[in-house]
């Protein structure tokens, strides 16, 4: 029990700028849940399996679990609640909730995130593309037919808007 | 004069066009609902469990005074500070329960993992570097680590009185007369894994002393009525403990004993600070409760045509090292091992036997699902032994409406099994082909699940449903929701019969103290009993309103219609009133808008000294087919095609009803393929997440789930309960599909690539179709 020495950081959660004073050890995870006030983020396993805890840092997809806080000084994380700032839901959550994406709800951030950075880089993935960009997120409800089936609605809305541009 | 309860509406609830989104999901995309770790007081307390790291061991000592002196450590407990350290549980319903559980080991350890003392913290650190310095002093004592073991003659006994639990014998007809005429005898044993449940969601809660002294846990439960065995523990009146249940990430029967519960009321009541507890994955992998595995022994006598003329059936089931919910599981077990196959000559038996390893006790399923696996891979040889298709045979004994069960009582609602079959043997069509090189085999199996508590239970639920001035509605009832749509339903129900939408309704559920008590939500029993509940409730309170909305709107109670929050009179629309208006006048006149009730679940005896009487209210039926690639060069096998049909005879939500099938293929996938916690000597193998193998998104296909609304069960409007049936057929189903592919028959779960290789290396060889 040495007493280890905190440090400053300052990073942006979900576009607010966020100052924490933190031991090396804190995990992202908990400074985002304790300190940066989103419990949205979820610990499903702490071992980086279940992708349950999935934050997108600097855009990129991540557990939380598995970096220390001190690591994403200076980065911008985005969590599930960074997609819908003022409240609306993002047409990705709405697919969700429109195709019964989510049971208990445990997963679905970390999916939502896991899903949005695949189809954001590759929006003309298939079914199959997207089952592997998911096979890092582990849901126990759905069966996952589901979650495909909102993420699939998800493109093709995005794919409309697209075209009609 | 008030008017008769409304008819069954004509436009099922299934047909409800408008999709309204229930907030509950809708904060679940957002991100923004609560569930049990995301909610506490600031300045709580951080509670940790002090657990065994022997499987079997006398306690000779416990030493927590180095532990205490850690800053920030406000309690240590161990089992003398327990008011009355004993977990009771009285499982079997019928009064043969006697062996009960530490709170904390007293003086033996019994498993790996056990409980022995409690701490809480000011931090999370503190607490668990006290944990660390909790000195514990063993002396060796000789364990059983799996049921053979611990039914030999002389073993170490887990409790005193042996280890043989509990045994249920049910037995109909003359089996050993019958089956000397069988033409053919197929005898096989068949083995099941002990699985856990891993739902995303850790055990998980907080809790404090409210403001009028109640001890009050905000917990991830299934059940909040163990705030009764809260109290008992503490020696505290029942009312003075409060259990609130969040709504949970996953419950699948592992959150319906008590988790965090008793740790965390015990550190509340002896610090009166708030107190927050969570364990962690690799904590909820070694010691909470998994699934019993099972040995099977099924001796089916057949006659040249494939009929039954007899069975006789022997499951051993492991309970770990405390009783939970072992009793209960393997009366599941027992009762329904013969399947939705008639048999006028059966005799079963069913053990469970206590071992030095984890408790089993619910999961998903309960004991009926395991049993799957065994009669329906017996149906398979069967066929194989008579020559017939196997579909050909399970068509000549599919039970019918009005058969008996081994237990003597009657099937009193229709199955449907015999259409599920069919249709998913219709929907899998022809074979696919091989994409990998491997060889794609087709296999099936049916099911027969029970829903609902067993009936000698005498299940209650009540409700209480109101409208608020503005003609909003208010459900209050004790249900538990685990992600399945427990609370949506009753708005679903409660809004088909009063008119109200859902956008205007508020459910307010699991709270023991603020809600009608409905029972916990597991036995796929919410939707059947608050279901009912709500829909007596709902109807009482239309009744109540009727002469009121009649009066005003000069017509006759019959010709009122409840719609679009509006009552209107049915022959002349035009003619309505607002809810608001309905409700404001009612209570001027002294007609209260509120309804409370009870709803009373059927009831009967049965006498576990002759294994005869009623056992379960109903059951829902189905079938799965799959198709199947097996690599025989790794032993590999990929699911391409699932199929899964049941009759739900009338579904409240559809999208609700298809994700339950959904979800339960892929769990029971898991149980089928991968998944096994593993215990070696007694010591816990698999305490990782890493190593305890769920399937992800690209180990299973799309699954296409077929809800029939063929025969009215007995929930609200005819549905049956969907929740537990579909994970039944899986395991079956897929090893009838790689016999075919491959010749080997998986007499064992699960089937991971190691064992569907030695398989098809035994010196016998695959029996290849064709050769």
């Amino acid at each position: 029990m040495t007493a280890v020495s905190k440090q400053p950081i300052s990073l942006q959660v979900n576009g607010r700028a966020t100052d924490a004073w933190v031991s090396p050890n804190l995990s992202l995870l908990e400074l985002l849940r304790v300190e940066a006030g989103a419990p949205e983020v979820k610990l499903g396993c702490g071992e980086g399996v279940c992708g349950t805890c999935t934050v997108l840092l600097d855009g990129e997809p991540v557990n939380a679990c598995l970096m220390f806080a001190v690591q994403a000084n200076g980065c911008e994380v985005t969590t599930v609640r960074g997609l819908a700032p003022d409240g609306e839901l993002h047409l990705l959550q709405q697919a969700f909730l429109d195709h019964a994406g989510a049971q208990c709800g445990f997963c679905t951030p970390g999916m939502i995130l896991t899903s949005k950075w695949y189809l954001d880089r590759h929006p003309d993935a298939d079914r199959e593309e997207l089952r592997r960009a998911l096979a890092g997120n582990l849901c126990r409800c759905t069966g996952y037919t589901k979650i495909l089936d909102a993420v699939e609605a998800y493109r093709d809305v995005c794919r409309r808007e697209h075209d009609g541009d | 004069m008030a008017t008769e309860a409304p008819p069954r509406p004509a436009r099922t609830p299934s047909g409800r066009t408008s999709r309204v989104p229930h907030r509950d999901f809708v904060e679940k995309v957002a991100g923004t609902l609560p569930y049990a770790d995301d909610w506490g007081f600031p300045g709580m307390l951080h509670g940790v469990v002090v657990r065994a790291h022997v499987p079997c061991a006398l306690i000779t000592s416990i030493d927590t005074e180095a532990a205490r002196q850690v800053q920030g450590v406000r309690a240590v407990l161990t089992a003398a500070d327990i008011p009355h350290n004993v977990i009771a549980e009285e499982a079997s319903g019928l009064g043969i329960d006697q062996i009960v559980q530490p709170v904390l080991a007293i003086d033996r350890v019994r498993y790996d993992g056990e409980p022995i003392a409690i701490i809480a913290a000011e931090t999370p650190g503190a607490a668990v570097d006290a944990a660390a310095l909790v000195e514990i002093e063993y002396e060796d004592a000789d364990g059983v680590f799996d049921t053979e073991a611990a039914l030999r003659d002389g073993a170490p006994a887990v409790h005193p009185g042996g280890n043989r639990y509990v045994t249920w014998r049910s037995a109909i007809g003359d089996v050993d007369e019958a089956m000397a005429r069988a033409d053919h005898v197929v005898d096989e044993t068949y083995q099941t894994p002990r699985v856990d449940h891993a739902y995303l969601e850790p055990e998980a809660g907080v809790g404090w002393v409210d403001s009028d002294g109640v001890i009050t846990l905000r917990v991830s439960t299934q059940v909040i009525e163990h705030a009764r065995q809260l109290a008992d523990i503490l020696q505290l009146p029942h009312s003075r403990v409060r259990v609130i249940a969040a709504y949970m990430g996953g419950g699948f029967g592992g959150k319906e004993d008590m988790t965090v519960e008793p740790y965390l009321a015990a550190l509340v009541w002896k610090t009166r600070r708030p107190v927050r507890m969570v364990w962690e994955r690799q904590e909820s992998l070694l010691a909470r409760q998994k699934r019993h595995p099972f040995h099977m022994h099924y001796r089916t006598g057949v006659t040249d045509d494939g009929t039954i003329v007899a069975q006789d059936i022997t499951i051993v089931g492991d309970a770990g090292a405390y009783p939970l919910l072992s009793s209960r599981v393997l009366f599941a077990g027992a009762v329904n091992s013969t399947g939705p196959y008639r048999c006028a000559d059966a005799r079963v038996e069913s053990v469970a036997v206590f071992t030095n390893t984890v408790p089993t006790s619910a999961m998903r399923g309960f004991g009926a699902m395991q049993v799957v696996f065994g009669y329906e891979s017996q149906m398979d040889r069967i066929a194989e032994q008579v020559g017939l298709d196997p579909a050909t045979v399970r068509e000549r004994n599919f039970v019918e409406r009005g058969d008996l069960r081994v237990t003597g009582e009657e099937i009193d609602t229709e199955p449907a099994t015999r259409e599920c079959m069919r249709r998913v043997l219709e929907e899998l069509g022809e074979p696919g082909q091989p994409t990998n090189g491997g060889r794609v085999g087709r296999g099936f199996a049916c099911s027969m699940q029970p829903y609902g508590r067993s009936v000698f239970f005498a299940d209650r639920a009540s409700c209480w449903i109101g409208l608020e001035q503005d003609g909003t509605m208010v459900i209050r009832a004790g249900v538990t929701d685990l992600g399945a749509g427990q609370a949506a339903s009753l708005a679903d129900i409660a809004g088909e019969i009063l008119g109200v939408t859902v956008d205007r309704t508020s459910v307010h559920i699991g709270d023991s103290a603020l809600n009608p008590l409905t029972g916990g939500t597991f036995a796929t029993r919410q939707l059947y009993m608050s279901g009912n509940a709500t829909v007596k409730v709902a109807r009482g309170l239309r009744s109540k309103l009727a002469p009121v909305a009649s009066d005003l709107l000069g017509c006759e109670s019959s010709e009122l219609e409840f719609a679009e929050n509006r009552v209107a009179v049915a022959s002349d629309p035009s003619r309505s009133i607002s809810m608001a208006e309905l409700s404001r006048t009612a209570e001027a006149r002294s007609v209260m808008p509120y309804c409370h009730d009870t709803f009373d679940a059927e009831t009967g005896e049965f006498d576990p000294s002759t294994g005869r009487g009623r056992s379960y209210p109903d059951y829902t039926h189905g079938a799965h087919a799959v198709e199947v690639e097996v690599d025989e060069q790794t032993g590999a096998v990929r699911i391409l095609r699932y199929i899964a049909c049941h009759d739900v005879g009338r579904a409240i939500d559809m999208q609700r009803v298809v994700g339950q099938i959904q979800g339960a293929v892929a769990q029971g996938v898991g149980y089928a393929m991968s998944e096994e916690v593993e215990i070696n000597e007694g010591v816990m193998s698999s305490t990782l997440f890493a190593n305890y193998l769920m399937p992800t998104s690209v180990d299973l296909p799309d699954i296409d789930a077929i809800a029939l609304e063929l025969y009215l069960g007995k929930g609200p409007f005819g549905a049956r309960g969907i929740g537990e049936p579909p994970i039944g057929p899986c395991a079956p189903a897929l090893a009838s599909a790689i016999h075919d592919a491959v010749g080997v028959r998986m007499r064992r779960l699960p089937m991971t690539p190691e064992r569907v290789l030695t398989a098809l290396r035994q010196p016998d060889g695959p029996r290849r179709p064709g050769s």
